[in-house]
């Protein structure tokens, strides 16, 4: 390929990888607060305490800043496949678009009108009534997640097609192979407990913070009393969760594990490395694996503790015989390293969880400031760790875009200029980067303020503190 | 050229019918979105008129986004050859609905009047910028593109060879212009039917200069698209009579029948992308350099499998979003007025709204709000 082409390919990795990642910040935060907000105002609905009122417009509001941001973020998602990968969305869309067409019908129309219902609805709508508009609201955010894991995992491990030589692209034969692809299906579970910790880690956060200043210490304390038990049980499954996911891995996508443990040889009873420096590149012992747990990987990788691992150079040799010349390895240390980063973050939020619980049932969370101080910086690990599952995941891949079948630089559109596509580059990344400082502020200003009070008989009536 | 199928038939009419529902849907709102500046005099009135479309714009959106994950799945070199073929004027328009979308959101999440202007000009530009770019881009798509084969990877594709200016021409800044004035009509009209008081009033007023200037705009495009037709078709003559016909309504009942003016810019905009559609059947996108790289939708179609499953799915779900949108439009059909959201100065004036709220009708919304910047 010319340079001039070259560049363009980097210019749209960059754009893909700055525009879906900042679109993550928003969705496990928007999937994890509906959940929570709607189950608050399940309590509310049972127990008629103004206190759950009062945390469900709370939580809510913050949701819905994290809604708008999604979806004007969602917008752009849609659009890029044609506009950037226009060569992929040719290549590909007999299959990938159908559970993106899906994820507009089935999810999409539901998550919007029926919030809508919701914020417009209180006191229009009967208590019940409204009560399911937000149930519907959360379920219809997890189903748009499902669909969208289904396109994603059909890249990461094709499934239920075939490969027409006519027309040189690929064609669908199963949709039910594709909805239930194994890797969806784990993807799923793990980017779900991913959005609850999420929510709960933010709601915890927030909930310290106020505890801290004895501030509505009664609405706060509820709101933590519900999160952190839910957040050492989904603290506790995405640990094991992620081991299967990672088991599943190894079998469909090997060099990616391979790279993410900077194993460059194949061996037996490969320790896991906790720490490691060099240059990352093939000659052996230039990598420093010094501090290692002994068998974990071979552990972690299959199941067994001494079975065979199989090393990037190896792999590699593979993988030409079979595919034709090239190189197969993603960028090793980008790999090991944000691999590394979402297993620590997996474990603090795990052992965070456990302690959140154990104090919680113990009933010492308002007298135990140092926790709720943790907790204040904490709710950030989530926001890391989904970032760099997402890194490790989309660059373990490459240079495949579609594994095995497309590579990623023959997925760029031929068409658009270097020059265009930095153009939308800075304008989406300068757009984003304002975005985000006004709806940061706003967020924290919003969360700082604390609920609004209520007063008898309010809940039967029109309320606009949600909407404009 | 190979004719097209049934499914690929049905799939054209299905994104036809999802691009109509945005454009008579969003439409208003864009209207709404450029009124808002225009005509709203306070903070109250902007409020209310924010109100008239709170509950409903992002569902309207979310047709535009069906339409393109359908075009997607169903016609996927279309969806490509179209989106990486008009990439700085989607660009445009992605930056517009961005701000726009988050205008809504933000207008009156802080009481300060510098943070509201601000939001303003963003709901007001996101709103006039779309409206006039949808109509261009339409223009561009049925009078044909600078499209020729290009080989990549080995394979060859139909891609779009100009670049951006060449989507201006006088006639397709004429369907950009005519779009505009009949969105902000149409959202005239929908400001019209759906306040009350003052703000009603100055509503009607638009909608009445409004309507007929959208009428003849819409006149001129869809006879220039007629004569531009190498052999009249005669269904595209008919749906642009009627759209001609439905913006005629419009302009005579702006004054005196809000609903029934309302329902002619509708009907005008649904045959007025009819017209569109059916000059475009059965190619999904035309070439402006020889007739032999036309794209059809048979060469831009996905396998019949694929088509078959996305017809069970549209089946299935169509209906359903269609009955719920439906119950929204008729949840929130009452009027809304300004005064609805006069400003609270203390809690003891909230409460006297408030109270005022539970004895007085249902058309009043705003009272028992929280003041803004809550
Ligand atoms: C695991 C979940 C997940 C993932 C991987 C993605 N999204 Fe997303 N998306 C959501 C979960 C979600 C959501 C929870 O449903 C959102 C986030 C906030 C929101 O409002 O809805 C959303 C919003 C959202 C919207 C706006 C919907 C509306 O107007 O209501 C669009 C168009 C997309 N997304 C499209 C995409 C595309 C094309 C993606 C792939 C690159 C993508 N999203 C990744
Ligand atoms: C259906 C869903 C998705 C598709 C089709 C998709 C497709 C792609 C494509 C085409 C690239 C460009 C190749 C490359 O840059 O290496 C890419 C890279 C990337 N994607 Fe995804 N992706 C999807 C979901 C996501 C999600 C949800 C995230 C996370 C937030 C994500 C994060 C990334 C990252 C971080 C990169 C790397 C950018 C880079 O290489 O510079 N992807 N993906
Ligand atoms: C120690 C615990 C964890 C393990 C063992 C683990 C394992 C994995 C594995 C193996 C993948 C790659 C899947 C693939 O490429 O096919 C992955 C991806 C990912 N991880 Fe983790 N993970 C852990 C913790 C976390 C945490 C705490 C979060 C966020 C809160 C998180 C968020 C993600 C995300 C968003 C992805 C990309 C989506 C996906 O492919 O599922 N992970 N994880």
């Amino acid at each position: 390929m010319s340079s001039i082409a070259m560049t363009s390919l980097d210019l749209a990795r960059w754009q893909f990888g700055i525009t879906t990642l900042y679109h993550f910040i928003f969705v496990p935060l928007t999937i994890g607060l509906a959940f929570f907000t709607a189950w608050y105002q399940t309590r509310w609905y049972r127990t008629k305490d103004e206190k759950w009122l009062r945390a469900t417009r709370f939580w809510g509001k913050l949701m819905l800043i994290s809604f708008a941001l999604g979806v004007a973020t969602g917008i752009v998602q849609e659009f890029q496949f044609g506009m950037n990968w226009s060569e992929y969305s040719r290549f590909v869309g007999d299959i990938f678009g159908a559970p993106l067409a899906m994820e507009g019908l089935a999810a999409f129309f539901v998550e919007s009108t029926f919030l809508g219902l919701w914020i417009f609805g209180w006191g229009r709508l009967s208590p019940k009534v409204h009560l399911i508009t937000m149930w519907l609201v959360s379920a219809s955010t997890i189903l748009s997640a499902y669909f969208i894991l289904a396109a994603n995992s059909w890249m990461q491990h094709p499934v239920g097609y075939e490969l027409n030589e006519a027309t040189g692209k690929v064609e669908l034969t199963s949709i039910w192979a594709v909805l239930t692809n194994n890797t969806a299906l784990y993807a799923m579970t793990h980017t779900m407990l991913a959005a609850l910790l999420t929510g709960g880690m933010v709601i915890a956060g927030i909930s310290a913070w106020h505890l801290l200043r004895k501030n509505e210490v009664s609405v706060f304390h509820s709101s933590m009393r519900i999160a952190l038990p839910t957040l050492a049980v989904a603290g506790l499954l995405t640990l094991v969760v992620g081991h299967f996911n990672g088991v599943l891995m190894t079998e469909q996508q090997p060099m990616k594990m391979a790279a993410a443990d900077a194993v460059f040889e194949t061996e037996s009873g490969v320790g896991l490395s906790l720490f490691a420096t060099g240059d990352f590149e093939g000659n052996p012992g230039s990598t420093n694996r010094n501090i290692q747990m002994p068998n974990a990987l071979s552990f972690i990788m299959t199941g067994k503790p001494d079975s065979e691992v199989k090393g990037i150079n190896n792999l590699n040799a593979e993988y030409q015989e079979k595919f034709g010349p090239g190189e197969y390895a993603p960028i090793v240390w980008i790999s090991y390293w944000s691999w590394r980063i979402m297993l620590g973050c997996g474990f603090l939020l795990a052992l965070f969880g456990l302690i959140g619980w154990w104090l919680n049932r113990k009933d010492k969370l308002t007298t135990s400031p140092r926790f709720l101080k943790i907790s204040m910086w904490a709710a950030s690990l989530p926001f890391i760790a989904s970032a760099a599952g997402w890194i490790f995941t989309e660059m373990g891949r490459q240079p495949w875009v579609v594994f095995g079948l497309l590579e990623t630089e023959n997925g760029v559109s031929p068409t658009v200029s270097a020059g265009e596509v930095w153009i939308t580059l800075v304008g989406f990344t300068a757009l984003y980067g304002v975005l985000a400082i006004i709806a940061g502020r706003l967020f924290f200003k919003t969360a700082g303020k604390g609920p609004a009070e209520v007063e008898e008989g309010d809940a039967d009536k029109p309320y606009l503190g949600l909407a404009y | 050229m190979e004719d097209t199928t049934t499914l690929q038939f049905i799939w054209f009419v299905l994104i036809s019918v999802l691009w109509i529902g945005y454009l008579i849907l969003e439409g208003f709102d864009f209207g709404v979105g450029i009124l808002f500046k225009l005509i709203g005099g306070d903070k109250e009135e902007r409020r209310a008129i924010l109100h008239t479309i709170g509950p409903v714009w992002d569902g309207n959106e979310v047709w535009l986004l069906v339409a393109g994950g359908a075009t997607f799945a169903a016609f996927p070199e279309w969806y490509a050859t179209l989106f990486s073929g008009f990439y700085l004027a989607l660009f445009v328009i992605l930056l517009a609905l961005i701000v726009r979308n988050v205008g809504f959101e933000m207008w009156g999440k802080r009481d300060s009047d510098a943070w509201r202007t601000g939001w303003e000009w963003c709901i007001a530009l996101g709103s006039l910028l779309p409206a006039l770019l949808w109509g261009v881009a339409w223009a561009n798509i049925i009078s044909g593109i600078p499209m020729e084969p290009v080989a990549t990877n080995g394979r060859e594709s139909l891609e779009y060879v100009g670049n951006f200016f060449d989507l201006l021409s006088v006639y397709t800044l004429l369907g950009g212009v005519a779009s505009l004035a009949i969105f902000f009509a149409h959202g005239a009209l929908f400001l019209e039917m759906r306040t009350e008081g003052e703000l009603r009033e100055k509503a009607k007023a638009v909608a009445v200069k409004a309507t007929p200037v959208a009428a003849l705009l819409g006149a001129v495009f869809m006879a220039w698209t007629l004569i531009r037709q190498d052999s009249l078709e005669i269904l595209s003559l008919i749906s642009a009579v009627v759209a001609v016909g439905g913006f005629i309504v419009a302009a005579v009942s702006a004054k005196s029948n809000p609903v029934r003016a309302f329902i002619g810019t509708a009907a005008g905009i649904a045959f007025y992308f009819i017209a569109q559609f059916i000059d475009l059947f059965p190619n999904a996108l035309v070439s402006s350099i020889s007739p032999d790289f036309n794209m059809s939708l048979n060469m831009a179609s996905s396998t019949d499998y694929t088509l078959t499953v996305m017809t069970v799915v549209a089946v299935l779900l169509v209906p359903v979003v269609l009955a719920y949108q439906a119950w929204t439009y008729w949840v929130f059909r009452h009027r809304v007025s300004a005064e609805g959201f006069g400003d609270v100065k203390s809690p003891l004036d909230l409460l006297d709204q408030k109270k005022e709220a539970a004895g007085g009708s249902g058309s009043n919304p705003g009272a028992g709000g929280e003041p803004a910047g809550s």
